[in-house]
């Protein structure tokens, strides 16, 4: 094309008019006044209100007491804490939530997936019923109706269901144990590593290996117990130790021990279930995207069913599926502000709602809410773009 | 904006000519925009028995819809020109600073820092209020000192947030708070058990148990931790309209202690007290300098009835809400609401 | 008689008949009783919907309150769905605030929708060019001016009290028809050779799309009244449209992009080779090809749109999720099951709404399937 017009550019011109080149910077100049002249006004509207109402502007109130408490946090945080604690608070929060949401979603959603194209009619069928239920429903509809399902079906604190081990379920949540570990755990964590980089170097080796002879060497077993030999070693020879503080039934509430609260629960399960009827969905269209072909031909090699989905079809079903997985991620970790109208201490809520309350600084503080979106956004996009391409190298 | 900087220099420039002795036509931006396009648009809460909530045939009711139909009464002699823009606490000062709506009559503390910092003017105290505590009955709580380790329910962006917050530490208490955005997930969340104490300001406890299946299942613990002094607000820079919203509030209250009522305010048209027939403009003419009609007040009286009839109405003893005057009686029958005198 | 040994002497017995490959049997067989594994799936499937089906009957049906039941009987132990409370607050679910007076005027407009919107999508009828430009031209018009009223004698009806399910349709049906064209200019603009347009375009994409619709309609809630000069204001109603309606572009444009990446080079150069100017190219060549690529993405975006509209409650709208949540705790009705039943009635009426999209998209997506795809 580019071609094209450069022969274009050396015929001879009639009118200015028509010459896309110049027609070309004159849209844009157009345009451009026209957004600069938006955004100045839009600028200047701003500050003549924020004026006529008395207001300041600025980043200085995140140094500020912030005055309110948050009860579920992964630091501590109370009303001393400053307002940009209480950001952090909130981004953790929303990170927490989005990662669980995440993982529980990649597995029902996979499971989903595989279900729907299953030869088994029952088993497709409800796989099917499933989907176009839960993804033809508003999220926040379904997130009110876990949540209220799950205040109402759980018993008071008083009644609280007791599972081994001190755990307990009540309408404040799951309480469990909370392990508590001495300085002897270093080596522990050393050994951990230590375990982990074994691990990893093995299975390079075994990869090697069977490239070279077609020598299968199981892995992920000889890890697990190799790791599992190895710390327990030296858990026992460091002396390290380790107790449990169990959850105790106070007047309220349970003390002590490790809380899931119940909002956080309703948003995590509300947010894995919706989510994952989209994954399905996206996993149904890259495992049909495989060609029939290549399943027969893992047939003819020989192969069970279980290595030729394994190691035909969903290697290559993957490059299909990891761009619209990417995005489902990234709706779950937007969809997860929407844990702000039942109550989960998120960003939205804890900065958006409260602290935006508290301080009246509505620019800055949606800009740096939507600055954080933004960068969980590239972030994902980065890490996601990353893996697409290593899959995609497996291409000839 | 023009109109807003001539009144501005309009009413500075009145402020140097202060000698001139006589009665000046306020200029109030406000009030023309009001009168131009026909209706008095009033901020209200999303429902709040008693306070500003729809009835059953949808219409808007309550303690604060009375005063925006007060101001509609004063200025169009028609109370029902007014129109509602129900607003969540996080829009409520943005709304009312751009211009959205003329008054903001929607259970809002009057604290120092918004009053200061946010361009916005209080009008007045139409219900002093304070915070409190609602439990259940069956938890056999007697005081807000029991409550340690007590998970609590609260509205986000509200004074009440703060205040729970404060009282706790200052009595060394241990609590869990749930947040949500919405007033109607707060009380639901209690009421299905997930916290054991409700907080907000006690007269919106009330009302709130007045909606539970059981009301008598709850119990409202008798420590108020905080001031909380409800009124309406307005825009700063605008006297004239603020000091129409503010006389209203005052014509509401004088009309009560001088006994004139809805039902009785054709006959005390011809009374004999000086003080009431200012009031109702037989006397003396108070309301051009407001930029209303002489008969302002009466116009009130006729449509709205006194403060006393509106709160009762709404929130008094003989409602679902049942609130007793307390404090918000007159300041001679042992409150302290007081009117400073019309004259 | 030779004796060739090859040569069978006597009948071999008669084989078993092969399995039916027909009918009933065959069909459990293939479908339920492959093997094993299958077996078992499929007895966990029946277990599940004999734990499922019962209750969900119970409480959806055997226990239920039909509508014109009283609060008493909803109020008793055990009780299954009140719809006698879902029919008893219909009015306000689908209305809102409107004026009871005035509830003609919704309903000319639901009328109209479906008397203009049904012929457009049914593609035997004739006109669809008039048809298409009195829906999408005059019927707005029409609309707006019916709905709002304070002229032609019609009283006025502010946008506050609109509300339930005609606001989350007002909201939806412009979001469609606007997000859509607007998302096309975006696309277009994202794969224009100018550098100012494009970079603009890719800007705006990738900032709506990287935050929640939340915080945009926080935007238009909270920080619009500051970008407006003093005194002017926009209508809630409108914010929660251009809210939505900016948000969905942002992802049609990506799916538009998507559609036109996947069309040959050659069709651009075929195009230029017959001489058509950019636009003639983009509106005869290209968009027709690369939309329907897209239709399942396009139309997944429109759903999601819907979804969407029940956010609008953050700028004070009472759509039709927000109005259910209104009554749910109505004093009127306070029964053990009424907020379940609430949201389910909410639930269903979305599922509707989405699912018939999707079903109509699949239709057109067999229409338009000209035998390209592989």
């Amino acid at each position: 094309m580019a071609s094209l017009d450069g022969a274009r550019n050396e015929a001879p011109r009639t009118s200015l008019l028509n010459d896309p080149v110049i027609r070309g910077i004159v849209y844009q100049i157009v345009v451009g006044v026209l957004v600069v002249g938006f955004i100045v006004w839009i600028v200047n509207n701003t500050a003549i209100n924020l004026a006529a109402q008395n207001k300041t502007t600025g980043f200085d109130f995140l140094w500020k007491t912030s005055g309110f408490d948050i009860s579920f946090s992964l630091f501590p945080f109370d009303r001393t804490s400053f307002y940009w604690q209480a950001f952090l608070v909130g981004l953790t929060n929303t990170i927490l939530v989005a990662v669980i949401g995440i993982f529980f979603a990649t597995l029902l959603g996979f499971t989903i997936g595989i279900a729907r194209l299953s030869s088994n009619y029952l088993i497709s069928r409800l796989a099917t019923i499933y989907v176009e239920t839960i993804r033809n429903i508003p999220l926040l509809l379904q997130l009110f109706f876990w949540y209220f399902a799950v205040l109402k079906a759980m018993p008071a604190v008083k009644d609280s269901i007791a599972l081994p081990l001190d755990t307990f379920i009540n309408q404040r949540g799951l309480f469990v144990p909370k392990p508590l570990i001495d300085e002897g755990f270093t080596f522990v964590w050393i050994a951990l590593i230590v375990a982990l980089v074994g691990w990893f170097l093995l299975g390079r080796w075994a990869k090697a290996r069977l490239e070279r002879t077609g020598k299968r060497f199981p892995v992920f077993l000889a890890g697990l117990f190799g790791s599992a030999l190895l710390i327990a070693v030296v858990w026992l020879i460091s002396g390290a130790h380790l107790t449990f503080e169990p959850p105790v039934l106070n007047r309220f509430n349970f003390k002590g021990g490790v809380e899931l609260p119940p909002e956080f629960v309703a948003l995590a399960f509300g947010l894995s279930i919706y989510t994952a009827s989209f994954i399905a969905e996206t996993v149904r269209g890259g495992i049909q995207a495989v060609s029939h072909g290549q399943t027969e031909a893992a047939q003819a090699l020989g192969l069970k069913e279980g290595d030729r989905l394994r190691l035909v079809v969903i290697p290559q079903a993957m490059r299909v599926i990891i761009p619209p997985l990417t995005s489902q991620y990234l709706n779950l970790t937007k969809n997860s502000s929407l844990g702000a109208a039942i109550g989960y201490p998120e960003l939205v809520n804890v900065f958006t709602g409260t602290t935006l309350n508290q301080t009246g600084r509505a620019i800055e503080v949606i800009a740096l809410t939507m600055l954080v979106y933004l960068t969980l956004s590239l972030t994902t996009s980065a890490i996601m773009n990353w893996y697409n391409a290593r899959v995609a190298l497996v291409e000839r | 904006m023009a109109k807003v900087l001539f009144s501005i220099a309009l009413a500075a420039s009145l402020g140097v000519a202060a000698t001139a002795a006589h009665a000046q036509t306020a200029t109030s931006a406000t009030l023309d925009a009001v009168k131009a396009k026909g209706y008095v648009q009033c901020g209200v809460t999303g429902g709040v028995p008693g306070f500003s909530a729809p009835d059953a045939n949808n219409n808007w009711t309550g303690l604060e819809v009375d005063f925006c139909r007060s101001l509609a009464a004063a200025i169009f002699n028609n109370p029902d020109s007014v129109r509602y823009t129900p607003l969540t606490s996080q829009e409520r000062f943005t709304a009312l600073s751009a211009g959205e709506i003329d008054v903001l009559s929607r259970t809002t503390t009057w604290t120092m820092s918004r009053d200061t910092q946010l361009g916005i003017s209080f009008v007045g105290t139409m219900f002093y209020d304070g915070q409190g505590f609602m439990v259940r009955k069956a938890d056999n709580i007697a005081s807000a000192l029991d409550l340690s380790g007590a998970a609590i329910c609260i509205e986000s962006g509200t004074t009440t947030e703060l205040n729970a917050a404060d009282y706790f530490a200052a009595n060394k208490l241990e609590f869990n708070t749930v947040v949500f955005v919405d007033q109607d997930e707060v009380v639901k969340a209690y009421e299905d058990g997930r916290c054991d104490v409700y907080t907000t300001d006690s007269s919106a406890l009330a009302a709130e148990r007045s909606k539970f299946a059981n009301p008598a299942d709850h119990i409202i613990l008798p420590e108020i931790i905080s001031k909380e002094p409800l009124g309406p607000v307005v825009r700063q820079g605008d006297s004239g309209w603020f000091n129409i919203a503010r006389w209203t509030y005052f014509a509401l209250l004088e009309a009560e202690e001088l006994g004139v009522t809805q039902a009785n305010v054709d006959e005390m048209l011809g009374s004999d007290n000086p003080a009431i027939k200012r009031l109702l403009g037989v006397e003396g003419d108070f309301g051009t300098p407001l930029g209303l009609t002489k008969d302002w007040a009466y116009q009130i009286i006729k449509h709205i009835g006194n403060y006393g009839e509106a709160y009762d109405r709404h929130v008094g003893p003989s409602t679902p809400i049942g609130l007793a005057r307390g404090l918000n009686a007159l300041w001679k029958d042992g409150g302290i609401q007081y009117s400073p005198p019309i004259r | 008689m030779t004796d060739f040994a090859f040569v069978r002497s006597e009948m071999t017995a008669a084989q078993p008949a092969p399995n039916r490959s027909s009918g009933l049997v065959a069909w459990l067989r293939k479908n339920l009783f492959a093997s094993f594994s299958d077996t078992i799936l499929t007895l966990l499937g029946v277990l599940f919907l004999i734990w499922a089906i019962p209750p969900l009957y119970g409480f959806l049906i055997g226990r239920a309150v039909p509508p014109g039941g009283t609060v008493e009987m909803c109020r008793v132990e055990n009780v299954g769905a009140c719809w006698a409370y879902i029919a008893s607050e219909i009015e306000f679910f689908i209305y809102g605030f409107y004026p009871m007076a005035e509830y003609w005027r919704p309903n000319v407009v639901f009328a109209l929708l479906v008397l203009l919107g049904a012929p457009l999508l049914i593609p035997k009828v004739p006109f669809k060019v008039i048809n298409a430009v009195v829906f999408f031209v005059v019927f707005p018009v029409v609309a707006v001016v019916l709905l709002s009223g304070g002229s032609f004698g019609l009283r006025e009806v502010p946008t506050e009290q609109w509300g339930g399910l005609l606001v989350t349709l007002i909201i939806s049906v412009v979001g469609i028809s606007l997000s859509l064209p607007l998302g096309i200019l975006l696309a277009l603009g994202r794969q224009s050779k100018l550098p100012i347009i494009k970079s603009l375009c890719i800007a705006f994409i990738e900032l709506v799309r990287a935050v929640p619709l939340i915080t945009v309609l926080f935007m238009a809630s909270i920080m619009l009244p500051l970008f407006m000069p003093q005194g002017m204001t926009v209508d809630k109603l409108v914010r929660a449209l251009v809210g939505v309606t900016l948000f969905s572009s942002a992802y049609m444009a990506e799916v538009v992009r998507g559609g036109m990446q996947a069309i040959g080079r050659g069709q651009y150069e075929a195009a230029q080779a017959l001489g058509l100017g950019y636009w003639k190219r983009t509106g005869l060549i290209i968009l027709p090809q690369a939309l329907k690529h897209v239709i399942p993405g396009i139309v997944g975006n429109f759903i999601a749109l819907l979804k969407d509209t029940s956010l609008v409650y953050i700028v004070g709208m009472k759509d039709l999720l927000e109005a259910v949540k209104t009554k749910n705790d109505a004093i009127e009705w306070a029964s053990p099951t009424q907020s379940v039943t609430g949201y389910i009635f909410a639930a269903f009426i979305f599922w509707v709404m989405c699912f018939s999209i999707s079903r109509y998209a699949r239709y057109w997506e067999n229409r338009l399937n000209t035998g390209h795809k592989r």
